[in-house]
């Protein structure tokens, strides 16, 4: 650029400037403005021509009082006269003012266009440039649609000089960004890309950007460019560092032009050709050795360059994700950059690092720098860097360092940033979830959580507690322990109110037997904390209430005298007084019957994604997460089936046997699921608005009322087709699954749960019996994206079974949609006692192939039990009375699980028969009661369960009227300890 | 309460800063700052809410003053408390510059400490302040101990506004009558609207604790009186006047104002301001403006605008401007005007027509011719309003001070000894017609 003579100093914009400087108040420079805003008019107005000079002077100063935020309404036309001056300052004052101020829909905008038009026609490459950066700067739609056409042909015209070459391939690119459609694709596409053979560097950086820009939209036109870009960047790379000359930076050979070739590669997949893989592959290693090198200079501006061009390296190498040996290098050296005394390195490598933590090639690597990571975590002074740290962490994580990770997070969270809280709290939540081995742990990490950061805890995190601790029996007793013990801080959060008081209303009465812990102490505590509650939380406690009324019948008159308060009663939320009538009156009115069925134990939820994850995904924006949810579903399906799904509750049928509580006495499962971890094993039920109860006409609908119908089907539908399934013949059967007994085994004490599941197919079961009828659903999730055909379960009765149970079943739909659930019901009739439980056949097709499966239904004799309550002396002339050989069965067993008296109770409980306190003399030992009732007969059941805790036995014996039955019975029963 | 005072200069800078409770941080000095006085966009409202925390400010001449507060205070005894605080500060040091209050800081800082109270404001009352907070030293041996005693007895009394013992030896008595008069006529001659708010301020030199009296040609007043005599009632029923609200300085008696409408109260020593009234009915426009604006083609605009003043031929008004906006892209301007001085002052985008002195009854009339030049932008210019200032010896509401009783029975000095004068002045607002 000319630099601007003493003569055109323009002494007068200098002293307006200093006077508006000079100004005490905003007053005093309007005024100051107005002046000269007066004044410039009065010149503009006058009679006799301006010459270039002024013209020029008062244009920049409309210029400046425009920058300072004041309405400029003239003067546009004596900027467009200077553009048709010669002089290279004026032209350059006038394109100024108009790139600023003029817009597009001006009258004058044809007047610019000519004059644009007139100096990119001259062969003077300083104005040709000046206006191509007015293009460039204003970059309308009808600049763009003016020139569009013209500047390719500038950009690959043979005889135009280098800098405008420049400007112009930067100009195209403005107007490509700013509207695509205007910039014609044509034969100079190709021509474009040699330019990356350019002898001017800057003529190639520009170029650079452009095909970048461009090969986004259309990568096959540009694909030339690769083997162009491998060969530039390998000469620039080698160079020695005085080569280049101009563009070398800090002795750093043209940084921006490598690192903008390094970007365009990273817009290809590797090059297929091996000898431009080999180049490309040694540039790389050439770069990773460079920056081992000792730096040539201490100023940090080569260093910055030399950085740049490495990160951007790094992310090429994370974008091939093919070399192992440079994965590891780069990851390597980005271990390096984490103890760096520079800030930003940190940051950046931290970034890097996270993605490197997502290839398989470099995930070891980057795992041996937890310490390093965590460190950071704690002692970096910068929230953003440690903000990256966590994610790092978050990447990093896997089974083998969860427990560490996880608790390093917990502790960072006491000291974190307000504003990334919620976030890590997110990120605990989902990785406790996921990598829990056992879930005692999982159920302490998140208890921890919400102690620790109650406030940045949302709904979906403990939601998710309640889902896992719902849906695993084998913590529930272990979950209310820990709640209620840490309820019992003087100050606790409301969200551990929300799970505590969910906790113990569902499971309260696994610890009941404690008398620390004992049915009145976890009411006043529960209630100690109410009046601090949100209307949500009381609403909440309000239902736990009424479970306690069912769970624990002497709280009954305490919980109705708070039900009956008037601050309940006249509360002036309506959904707080709704709650409160209803179940006051529920809890007078209904028997101990239907209050057990309308209360009872929530059933298991159905599995999904875990809606943490979706949240933390909406949170950090797409690709978030994808280091860890790899195989999941979309998060939208979330919101499809949003709500509740199945498991309709049991309150149709009351049944005074039913197991209200029957998944608490469950034997823990085989073992979680290894590979898909906890996961995919749950749902997230109270996704929505649904978490809220509505307001129902009935307390049952109020409470149940989060219990949607299930999914695809009505029972509407499912009634109108009542017609019962054609049994096919025996021989259609295969034989049961070889772990069908033990799928079965599961169910002995429990009537809910996942039956059955395989990459394709889950089965879930809830089952309600009352006397000798019974009522079975079971839900069949089609777990593919791909449509079941000619789906069909029959259930058989093999041997005489047909004769003892009478099942009837309903027809489902022959088609099940990809991720859709059908709904089957059972009615079932115990016509007398069996042995042998019915199968369940399930044939369909999945993608052409036939596929069969046989089970075992989950109907054994004991599920008919209805329990007895009895006095010591009662059962003690009964026993003697059943004391036939042939009567009794005993069996002497080594326990399978640990010896937990409250675990044993709740499982006889589940079994069916009742509980029979202070009749055994020895008070370890459980004694129970019952009638088997079937259509035809009933059979009076006594049995009684001596553990041995030092020799780890237990002894069963069973005494019934029926000998087959006892037999039976304790060989069920011995399965469970 | 109030949590906070800040007193800023036109550069934003803090010259006083006092903090009376801890939810007022320091950054609420640096919030107002960015967000009032160096806004972008020219803040207008005088509270601004700035994350939970309210400023009320007022400005005098290049200073800010703002009151900070956390709290959901009462706005109108903030800004009642500002405007206390600016006469309190101007009769202690004069004009309230930027160099006046550095020079004063100590001094303003034992006034606020003594005049806001954790955030509740105290007395501040000019005399009474000025017996305890004074600008010279204290000899401690001079100021005995009765006299100290007399100081607390009277700050902490019930009449804290007034000491006792004041002797001069003649009592005299100032009255001012001051109206500002507002106005807004559409060109047609119709009033749209138009107020005058005024202020009674009371200058007193009386010995003694005197009880006053004071009386005006209020409506309420008159028609009470007047119920016995019809005849008067209808005569001075048209020099009575509708008063709409008026408030009053701590001394006056509110209960015998309530209950007989009479003001009566014992003054404090020196000025204070006894009343503030506003009406809206009846009032005396002193002057009218009648303007004609003609465009002529798209680069020129003639203005003619004539103004009449419309009172006694015996008074005359003072200090009168016209004030004649002129367009956006004015080039150039030539004004003809028959009495005073007219000019086109750029800066502010207006013709400015002075004239010193004008008897009523009298008209006067300015032409101008203004050249325009043509812009790109098809916006309309917006018509400002023509706007006058102008100063007038009589009350534009129709007040007049009926009487203004002085009782003094311990010290034997009569009504008719104190020496009375009575003085109405009455200004422009607000005072505009539309072109």
């Amino acid at each position: 650029m000319p630099a601007v003579s003493k003569g055109d100093g323009m002494r007068g914009l200098a002293v307006f400037i200093s006077d508006i400087r000079n100004c005490k108040s905003k007053e005093a420079e309007i005024k100051r403005i107005n002046k000269e805003l007066a004044n410039i008019r009065s010149k503009f107005k006058g009679d006799k021509a301006l010459d270039g000079y002024s013209k020029k002077k008062y244009v920049c100063k409309l210029l400046f009082i425009f920058l300072l935020g004041h309405d400029i309404d003239f003067g546009h036309m004596e900027a467009v006269n200077l553009l048709s001056s010669n002089k290279y300052t004026e032209k350059q004052i006038g394109y100024l003012f108009i790139s600023v101020l003029v817009n597009s829909n001006s009258e004058l905008i044809r007047l610019i266009n000519n004059a644009i038009k007139n100096d990119l026609a001259s062969r003077n490459p300083t104005f040709m440039c000046l206006a191509l950066h007015c293009i460039a700067n204003v970059g309308s739609r009808e600049m763009g649609e003016a020139f569009a056409a013209d500047i390719p042909r500038i950009l690959v015209a043979g005889d135009s000089m280098d800098s405008v070459k420049q400007s112009a391939a930067l100009c195209l690119l403005r107007l490509y960004k700013a509207s695509p459609d205007l910039v014609p694709m044509g034969e100079w596409t190709a021509r474009v890309v040699h330019l990356l053979n350019d002898q001017h560097m800057g003529v190639v950086t520009a170029a650079v950007s452009l095909i970048t820009c461009l090969c986004k939209k259309n990568p096959d036109d540009f694909k030339t460019c690769i083997s162009l870009a491998v060969s530039r960047l390998s000469r620039i790379v080698s160079s020695a560092s005085t080569d280049l000359q101009d563009y070398t930076y800090y002795f750093v050979p043209a940084p921006w032009l490598s690192v903008k070739l390094l970007r365009l590669l990273q817009c290809y997949p590797p090059p297929e050709d091996a000898a431009v893989k080999g180049r490309l592959v040694e540039c790389l290693e050439t770069v990773l050795n460079k920056a081992q090198e000792p730096p040539k200079s201490k100023k940090v501006q080569h260093s910055n360059a030399k950085n740049a061009i490495l990160f951007e390296t790094i992310s090429l190498i994370i974008h091939y994700d093919s070399e192992p040996n440079l994965l590891v290098r780069a990851c390597n050296q980005l271990g390096q950059f984490l103890q760096h005394r520079e800030t930003n390195l940190r940051y950046l490598a931290l970034e890097s690092m996270c993605t490197l933590a997502s290839s398989e090639f470099s995930h070891e690597a980057v795992k041996t720098h937890i310490d390093t990571v965590i460190n950071a975590l704690k002692t970096e002074r910068d929230v953003s860097v440690r903000q990256r740290a966590a994610d790092l962490l978050y990447a990093m994580c896997d089974r083998s360092n969860a427990k560490q990770i996880v608790s390093e997070m917990l502790r960072y969270l006491e000291t974190a940033d307000y504003a990334i809280r919620e976030e890590i709290v997110l990120k605990v939540a989902i990785l406790a979830e996921k990598y829990a081995v056992d879930y005692s742990w999982y159920v302490d990490t998140i208890l921890n959580l919400i102690r620790i950061a109650g406030d940045y805890v949302s709904e979906e995190v403990w939601y998710r507690v309640l889902q896992i601790v719902t849906n695993r029996d084998d913590v529930q007793g272990y979950a209310a322990k820990t709640v209620f013990e840490a309820l019992q801080a003087p100050a606790c959060h409301e969200n551990m109110v929300k799970v505590g008081g969910y906790i113990l209303g569902e499971f309260g009465n696994l610890i009941a037997g404690d008398p620390r812990s004992s049915p009145p102490v976890q009411f006043s505590l529960l209630h100690s904390k109410f009046h601090l509650c949100s209307v949500a939380t009381r609403a909440l406690l309000l239902s736990t209430y009424i479970k306690f009324i069912n769970l624990f019948p002497e709280t009954k008159a305490t919980i109705q005298g708070v039900l009956r308060a008037g601050s309940q009663l006249r509360n002036a939320d309506v959904e707080l007084q709704q709650r409160a009538v209803e179940y006051l009156t529920l809890s007078s009115v209904a028997s101990t019957d239907v209050l057990a069925t309308v209360l009872e134990e929530m059933p298991p939820f159905p599995e999904r994604e875990s809606s943490i994850l979706a949240k933390l995904k909406r949170k950090k924006g797409p690709g978030a997460g994808s280091a860890l949810d790899d195989g999941r579903r979309d998060p939208s399906s979330n919101d499809i089936n949003g709500g509740m799904e199945p498991t309709p509750s049991t309150v149709s049928t009351p049944s005074p046997s039913a197991d209200l509580l029957g998944l608490r006495a469950a034997p823990p499962p085989a073992a979680p699921p290894a590979s898909a971890g906890a996961g995919n094993l749950l749902v997230d039920v109270f996704d929505g608005p649904a978490a809220q109860p509505s307001l129902g006409p009935t307390p049952e609908e109020a409470f149940l009322s989060e219990l949607e119908p299930p999914a695809p089907e009505s029972p509407m539908a499912l009634l109108a087709d009542p017609a019962p399934a054609a049994d096919p013949g025996p021989e259609d059967i295969g034989p049961p699954i070889p772990e069908a007994d033990e799928l079965l085994n599961k169910f002995v004490c429990k009537n809910n749960g996942v039956l059955f599941e395989n990459q394709l197919l889950q089965i879930g079961v809830k089952s309600e019996f009352r006397q000798n009828l019974g009522r079975m659903y079971l839900f069949y999730g089609n777990k593919t994206s791909v449509q079941f055909q000619n789906f069909s379960p029959t259930v058989v009765h093999p041997g005489d079974l047909q004769t003892q149970l009478a099942v009837q079943t309903k027809r489902v739909a022959a088609q099940v949609d990809g991720g859709a659930q059908v709904q089957q019901v059972l009615n079932i009739e115990c016509l007398r006692d069996f042995l042998t439980p019915p199968l369940l056949s399930v044939r369909f097709r999945y993608g052409g192939a036939p596929q069969a499966l046989t089970l075992k239904l989950p109907v054994t004799i004991n599920k008919f039990f209805q329990p007895t309550e009895m006095a010591a002396q009662d059962f003690f002339q009964r026993w003697k009375q059943l004391s036939l050989p042939q009567q009794e069965a005993q069996k002497i067993f080594k326990a399978n699980h640990p010896m937990d008296a409250e675990v044993t109770k709740a499982k006889l409980l589940g079994f069916g028969s009742a509980l029979l306190d202070n009749v055994d003399p020895n008070p370890e030992n459980f004694v129970g009661a019952g009638i088997i009732q079937t259509k035809a007969l009933q059979v009076g059941c006594l049995l009684r369960l001596e553990p041995n805790a030092q020799a780890q036995m237990y002894r069963l014996t069973l005494r019934t009227s029926k000998e087959p039955v006892s037999r039976h019975l304790c060989e069920l029963l011995a399965q469970q300890f | 309460m109030i949590g906070g005072l800040f007193i800023y200069n036109h550069k934003g800078e803090v010259l006083i800063s006092r903090v009376y409770r801890d939810d007022i941080g320091r950054n609420a000095v640096d919030a107002f700052r960015v967000n009032v006085i160096h806004a972008r966009q020219q803040v207008r409202s005088p509270v601004t809410n700035i994350a939970r925390t309210s400023f009320f400010h007022v400005k005098r001449s290049n200073i800010w003053l703002a009151a900070v507060t956390k709290q959901n205070v009462n706005a109108a005894m903030v800004f009642e408390f500002l405007y206390k605080m600016c006469d309190v500060m101007a009769a202690y040091f004069g004009k309230i510059s930027e160099e006046n209050i550095k020079n004063n800081f100590v001094l303003i800082y034992e006034l606020l400490d003594e005049i806001l109270d954790f955030g509740y404001p105290q007395n501040s009352e000019t005399g009474a302040l000025k017996t305890f907070i004074t600008q010279q030293g204290i000899k401690s041996q001079h100021q005995t101990k009765e006299e100290q005693s007399q100081i607390t007895s009277q700050v902490t009394g019930q009449i804290g506004w007034r000491r006792e013992g004041i002797k001069y030896r003649r009592n005299e008595l100032f009255l001012d009558v001051l109206e500002s008069v507002n106005l807004l006529m559409s060109p047609q001659g119709q009033v749209l609207s138009a107020h005058v708010s005024g202020r009674v301020v009371m200058k007193s030199y009386l010995s003694g604790m005197p009880e006053c009296k004071f009386g005006m040609n209020d409506k309420i007043v008159i028609e009470k009186q007047g119920k016995g005599t019809a005849d008067e009632t209808s005569k001075s029923g048209k020099q009575s006047i509708a008063i709409d609200d008026c408030t009053f300085h701590q001394c006056v008696r509110l209960s015998k104002f309530d209950s007989e409408r009479s003001i009566s109260f014992i003054p404090p020593d020196g000025e204070f301001e006894l009343m503030r009234y506003r009406t809206t009915k009846d009032i005396i426009l002193p002057f009218r403006v009648i303007p004609l604006v003609r465009e002529v083609g798209r680069t020129k605009l003639e203005v003619k605008v004539v103004i009449k003043s419309n009172f006694k031929p015996s008074l005359l008004a003072q200090k009168i401007e016209v004030r004649i906006p002129t367009p956006l892209n004015t080039s150039g301007v030539q004004v003809i005007c028959m009495k005073g001085k007219a000019k086109y002052k750029a800066s502010e985008n207006a013709i400015v027509w002075k004239i010193k002195r004008m008897a009523g009854m009298k008209e006067s009339q300015i032409n101008a011719e203004i050249e325009l030049l043509p812009t790109n932008d098809k916006k309309k210019w917006a018509r400002p309003p023509i706007s006058m200032n102008f100063e007038v010896p009589f009350a534009p509401s129709g007040l007049k001070v009926r009487y203004l009783k002085v009782f003094e029975p311990k010290l034997n000095y009569s009504d008719h000894d104190v020496i009375k004068w009575v003085r109405y002045i009455g200004r422009s607002g607000i005072y505009e017609t539309r072109c």
